[in-house]
């Protein structure tokens, strides 16, 4: 074993005196390591990346016997001392690369800036730098680019800035707090080869921080899990992954869902509940004094597909594919063309009071448990806001019954119509959602992507939900996400979406199996597996 | 009992007020904002400071024709409290506490002869017989008396709240919040009682031009200024809330029109368009004296006409800021499930959007309070605020302007004014503070 | 961009056409050009011709909308609402209800509201963002709360108390400089250092919060996050990251007033006797000179969407975001 470069001895992090978020933890991470640090939302896995740089909100008090960065003791440091200490021995990586920039400044400048507050060189020499810098973390036409703003980069490449600016101070330890979590599935491929090579090249330490087990099987070499601000299991990745100790370790690898399990759906032919031909959305560009319209953005351009009684359709695709816009507007939400056929009554035909009732047939789940419910409203009367809608001769008695009766099948107690939104988890708050949509008995449900926001093991949960409601009640899905194993669990069918088309369809077994496209093949390349047999 | 137009909508507004209160009464998003602003010290002490204000104004308020009077003029339950001091006026100025006139004029003296010196008061200190050794001490007898007899009745319901309910004494004596709002209870109580008592001998804050005593000024004043602070508020929300909403939601034309009529609004000078319907509210009750029946109807008919038009005037900031939070809501993922359910527009409206931008209605309301009542004193000083014969501190400011060259200067009217003015103001900001920082989802930081 | 300007330039002809609507009815509508000739005449013993003179003297006496009695185009073009309004469209004033000529008095009382007003401005930018600074620099201390209790009292106080207050204190009291009037030239300076201070520092209670408030904001962003995690310090942290991207409303609310500078303070001026607009409009609503009321009406009008315009425009400039977009 190499020498630790940090080590962390009993730190505990309370916020207000009262809620403890890390409770007594130690750890370390030895030198051209790669040590990865898992735990579902809330279990205090940033904060302790942010206390060992002393970068915690006014109301966090930590306390620790010591932090030590290569026998330095850094709770000892002045504030003084500390910014010497940060950006040049370690650096850091944030989640959100659009937000962590800032958007006024030039990408170069704010590179420059930390080789100027580290380094005494001449103003070249600090300009050259910069541009090897944004070179080595391989950002296209680099040259031409440093005089960009962040706004005018992709999200791909706006963290590749940051990773050049985590590694303009030339630190011993890098810290990747979440590093591809909002990115693309084959950028996030990329951006962790590219930590990887550039680690390999400096050797210097790179502490992983991910809700991703997956992800962390493919790059790390120690793996530690957090659960409520503890440690509860630690160790190197082929003895965790194979043989998991702690029962927690356990249920997270077996939530982890499994592209084998599209091999298990049955293939058995329904008639067609949804029939979608030559759908489009077009948005007009308008140009000019008097705004005349130049060109469309094709956020959607002649889409066809089916959907079975009682099955799902998975419709995947990266961001801007148009996947959540051809949901959408399959509901009317927002404006589309194109015939849409639904238990053979043809939707786009109609308008106002005729569509309006038609709705029942057709509903919807959104991403984001919190922002999905209005705050202010019971969950009862939220639940219950379709049936006064579309039903208004249901008694006020009977929409409570029914109410009980929804919340009954997602597994929520039925006190639950009674409270509101924020006192429920993420899991519980999407359990309302789809008893909301449940409430007037539709034919279809869309999920626009439903569990992108929750941790692996609520995923799984809802997506038993999911199953069991289909084979009780027949509903089918439509059902929209960018994660591939996910599809595999859940789907009978899949459309791949690239650019507003659908580039291949066909069964999940024959899609995710032997796919036909260059496209759909780079997307399942590139998503993380286990590396170990399962 | 007379009812002057104001006094309507006064009574309208508490109407109001009680009902929101009632409505609200269990709802939880209310209740918790509200439970913050109780545990505020500041919050709390500010509110008791502007009850006060609330209830001198309420008084002042219920207006009727005194039975015996023979000269037919509308007075109101304050008046009726403070008869003395409505009644003792003396010729001229007068300085606080003072025993003679400002200024010398000829007296007759007890043995015939004319002397050119400073007469005694009508009423100021006129009960005292050597007024050079004798005043202050009495004014300190006075005012203890005053201030003692306050003091006994808040201890006196202290007393009665631990007989009859010990355990919420108890309660009450241990929050820190409670404590406060009980010591600033009984300061304001004792001073005010040593004040009124005091009055009742001397001129407290002295008295004005035409020795009317400006204590009595300043308080009647209070009415004024709340009227304008809140009415103007009654009549702008109904437009902002309607508009900015409208205009949020709907987009398109709707947004296009609406966004016409409050740019036009908003371009035109605000004192100018105030200025103008001044007078054009002044010629029309030239031209209809008939209507105007006493000069207390006139005063009061301008004193609504300024809060109507300062109401039209002053939408456009709170419709504007309701149209950004509309626009930002409409595309909440809530709104879109509800139109997914099938619910109709207007409903949506009234259930998603509405109680979700009423926080910036509640902030906006307390905000504007404060600049309203300091707006007036500006816009009387121009002379298109409140008709000059009514009691507001931007007249008492109006008339203490020019005193202020005189020699020995005269600087008692606009101390008053100043001193009352600042209470209220100062309150009513500290409050709007403390409202914002339990209203506003991002500072609470819970939501 | 061009394309952009000339676009909200058309835009705003319809504004002004409806403010020019608005003044029209609210001059007229209630006020007929009888009782205006009254009223400048006098209230009492007014004879019929000595009304009908007055009208005719000041263009008042064609019909208000329409003319039935002239012939052709000249229906619309020979009333009171196209010579007086229409012509402010051209500039052309015209004439006040007392005789003088309303564009000369606005060309030449235009500069000493400037004077006034702009160092105002300027100075008190300066000392409010240094106050907000200051505040965020030190918050939560004990400082920060000593500097939110000093401004909401500073902003309870009415700014006619700062300026009765100041002409008493530092004019007659310690008799520094001249409480009022105005010279010409750089002879004007010792009348303008009251006012500007004055005016200074009866803003810094609600300016250096509302500018405390924006930092406030910028300071919980991620980005803030990232420039402590280089290695920057608070105070380098708050001048080299938070100040820029606070610096985009602050300026687009600063430019947004620039041209309604003109305008001038009407309080201050009519205090300090300051022969600029504020006060001409003040004289005027006093004197009830309808005509100089509207003419400033429409000026005022036409510098707020010239203010609006700029604003959009500097918005263009200082944000790359929008720049480049």
């Amino acid at each position: 074993m190499n020498n630790p470069i940090l080590t962390v001895e009993h730190l505990s992090v309370a916020f207000n005196r009262r809620q403890t978020v890390v409770d007594d933890i130690s750890f370390e991470i030895h030198a051209g390591e790669t040590f990865a640090l898992v735990g579902e939302s809330g279990s205090g896995k940033s904060i302790t990346a942010l206390s060992v740089l002393r970068l915690l909100p006014n109301n966090a008090r930590l306390n620790a016997e010591a932090i030590n960065l290569h026998g330095d003791d850094l709770l000892r440091r002045s504030e003084f001392e500390l910014c010497k200490i940060r950006g040049r021995r370690i650096g850091f990586i944030f989640q959100d690369p659009m937000s962590s920039l800032n958007p006024v400044m030039t990408i170069g400048s704010q590179i420059e800036e930390v080789i100027r507050l580290h380094f005494s060189l001449p103003r070249d020499a600090i300009q050259q730098r910069a541009l090897e810098l944004l070179q080595q973390v391989e950002l296209p036409q680099a040259r031409q680019r440093i005089k960009d703003y962040p706004h005018q980069l992709s999200g791909g490449q706006r963290q590749r800035v940051m990773i050049a600016i985590a590694l303009a101070g030339k630190p011993d330890l890098l810290i990747a707090d979440e590093p591809t979590t909002s990115l693309d599935v084959t950028i996030q491929a990329q951006i962790l080869a590219l930590l990887k090579n550039i680690q390999q090249q400096t050797g210097m330490a790179l502490w992983l921080i991910s809700h991703d087990l997956a992800l962390v099987s493919s790059i790390a070499d120690r793996v530690a899990v957090m659960q409520r601000g503890k440690i509860v299991e630690t160790g190197a990745t082929a003895e965790f992954f194979n043989q998991p100790k702690h029962p927690y370790t356990r249920k997270l690898l077996s939530a982890l869902p499994s592209m084998q399990s599209c091999l298990t759906h049955s293939t058995e032919e329904k008639p067609p509940l949804l029939q979608v031909s030559d759908f489009y959305c077009h948005y007009p560009i308008r140009k000019g004094i008097f705004k005349r319209i130049v060109d469309y953005v094709r956020a959607v351009d002649g889409v066809s597909f089916d959907i079975q009684q009682g099955k799902t359709l998975a419709l995947v695709g990266e961001s801007g594919c148009g996947k959540t816009t051809l949901g959408k507007s399959l509901l009317n939400l927002i404006p589309g063309n194109g015939r849409v056929v639904i238990n053979g009554v043809e939707l786009n035909a109609l308008t106002g009071e005729a569509l309006r009732r038609q709705r029942a047939n057709i509903q919807i789940v959104f991403q984001d448990p919190f922002s999905s419910m209005n705050p202010r409203m019971l969950v009862g009367d939220i639940i219950a806001e379709g049936i006064r809608a579309l039903h208004p001769k249901v008694s006020a008695d009977q929409r409570k019954a029914r109410v009980r009766e929804l919340l009954q099948q997602v597994d929520l107690p039925e006190d639950s119509a009674l409270r509101y939104p924020h006192e429920f988890s993420g899991g519980q708050r999407q359990r309302i959602c789809i008893a909301r949509a449940l409430a007037v008995d539709p034919k279809l449900i869309v999920c626009d992507e439903p569990t992108s926001a929750l941790d692996v093991s609520v995923q799984a949960q809802i997506i038993q939900l999911l199953k069991t409601l289909q084979k009780e009640k027949g509903v089918s899905y439509l059902f929209i996400t960018h994660d591939l194993a996910v599809v595999a669990e859940i789907a009978d069918d899949v459309a791949v979406m690239y650019q507003g088309k659908i580039i291949e369809q066909g069964s999940a077994a024959e899609v995710l199996t032997r796919p036909k496209q260059a496209y759909t093949q780079k997307l399942l390349a590139a998503v993380p597996v286990l590396k170990m047999d399962y | 009992m007379v009812v002057l137009w104001t006094d309507a909508l006064i009574y309208l507004l508490i109407v109001v007020m009680l009902a929101l209160g009632l409505y609200l009464r269990g709802k939880e998003h209310i209740k918790r904002p509200l439970q913050q602003i109780g545990r505020s010290k500041i919050g709390m002490v500010s509110l008791v400071v502007l009850l006060f204000f609330v209830m001198i104004g309420l008084f002042d308020s219920v207006h009727f024709k005194p039975a015996d009077d023979k000269k037919n003029e509308i007075i109101s339950l304050l008046d009726y409290w403070a008869s003395p001091l409505r009644e003792h006026g003396e010729k001229t100025y007068s300085a606080p506490f003072a025993t003679k006139l400002y200024s010398k004029e000829m007296m007759a003296m007890p043995d015939g002869s004319m002397q050119w010196g400073y007469p005694r008061l009508e009423f100021g200190g006129r009960h005292l017989n050597n007024p050079d050794t004798e005043k202050i001490p009495d004014i300190f007898h006075k005012a203890f008396y005053g201030g003692f007899q306050g003091a006994s009745l808040i201890v006196f319901f202290m007393l009665l709240m631990w007989t009859l309910s010990a355990e919420r004494y108890q309660r009450l004596t241990r929050d820190s919040t409670a404590k406060s709002v009980l010591a600033v209870v009984f300061v304001i109580v004792s001073c005010s009682y040593a004040l009124i008592y005091l009055s009742g001998y001397y001129h407290v804050f002295g008295t004005d031009k035409v020795g009317e005593d400006v204590f009595y000024q300043a308080v009647k004043s209070i009415r004024t200024g709340l009227v304008i602070g809140t009415l103007t508020t009654l009549i702008m929300l109904p437009m902002a809330i309607i508009f900015g909403i409208l205009a949020g939601f709907f987009r398109g034309w709707v947004d296009d029109i609406i966004q016409y009529v409050y740019t036009t609004l908003n371009s035109i000078p605000g004192v100018l368009l105030i200025a103008a319907s001044i007078l054009m509210v002044q010629v029309y009750m030239a031209n209809h004296e008939a209507d105007f029946t006493s000069i207390i109807v006139r005063a009061d008919m301008r004193l609504l006409f300024l809060c109507m038009i300062l109401g039209v005037t002053s939408w456009t900031g709170l419709c504007r800021l309701l149209r950004a939070e509309t626009l930002k809501l409409r595309e909440m993922e809530y709104v879109q499930a509800a139109q997914a359910l099938g619910v109709k527009q207007g409903t949506i409206l009234l259930r998603h959007i509405l109680p979700n931008v009423m926080h910036i209605v509640l902030i906006s309301v307390v905000l504007d309070f404060s600049s309203l009542v300091l707006a007036e004193a500006v816009l009387s000083y121009i002379n298109i605020g409140v008709d000059p014969t009514s009691y507001s501190w931007g007249n008492m400011i109006n008339g203490a302007r020019l005193e202020m060259a005189r020699e020995p200067i005269v600087w008692w009217s606009l101390t008053a004014a100043f001193v009352f003015m600042f209470a209220l103001v100062l309150a009513a900001n500290l409050f709007a503070d403390v409202v914002q920082d339990a209203f506003d989802p991002r500072r609470s930081g819970n939501e | 961009m061009t394309q952009y300007i000339i676009r909200r330039l058309l835009y705003s002809l319809p504004l002004l056409m409806g403010v020019n609507i608005l003044t029209f009815v609210l001059f007229f509508v209630v006020n007929s050009p009888d009782d205006m000739a009254r009223m400048q005449l006098g209230q009492k013993h007014v004879t019929v011709q000595a009304v009908a003179n007055w009208k005719q003297q000041h263009g008042y006496d064609v019909p208000l909308l329409w003319n039935d009695s002239a012939q052709g185009g000249k229906k619309i073009t020979d009333t009171i609402f196209y010579q007086k309004s229409v012509g402010l469209f051209l500039f052309r004033f015209g004439v006040s209800d007392s005789g003088r000529n309303i564009g000369a008095d606005i060309k030449e009382r235009a500069w000493p509201s400037l004077a006034v007003a702009l160092p105002t401005l300027m100075v008190g930018l300066l000392v409010n963002i240094c106050f907000a600074l200051m505040m965020v620099l030190f918050r939560n201390s004990y400082l920060e709360h000593a500097g939110i209790v000093l401004c909401v009292i500073l902003m309870s106080i009415s700014s006619l108390f700062y300026i009765i207050g100041g002409q008493f204190f530092i004019g007659k009291v310690l008799r520094l400089v001249p409480i009022s009037g105005y010279d010409d030239g750089m002879a004007a300076i010792k009348f303008l250092i009251l006012p500007v201070m004055i005016g200074v520092f009866s803003g810094i209670g609600s300016g250096a919060r509302w500018y405390r408030t924006l930092f406030l904001e910028e300071v919980e962003k991620d980005y803030v996050r990232t420039a402590r995690a280089k290695g920057l310090s608070e105070t380098q942290t708050l001048f080299q990251h938070v100040l820029p991207n606070a610096m985009i409303p602050i300026l687009t609310g600063v430019v947004v007033v620039l041209p309604l500078l003109f305008m001038g303070s009407l309080i201050m001026e009519s205090f300090f006797s300051i022969p600029g607009l504020g006060s001409y409009t003040i004289d005027a609503i006093n004197s009830q000179d309808f005509a100089i009321v509207r003419a400033m009406v429409f000026l005022g009008s036409v510098l707020y969407v010239i203010g609006l315009l700029l604003t959009d425009i500097s918005y263009t400039l200082v944000d790359p975001r929008v720049r480049l977009s």
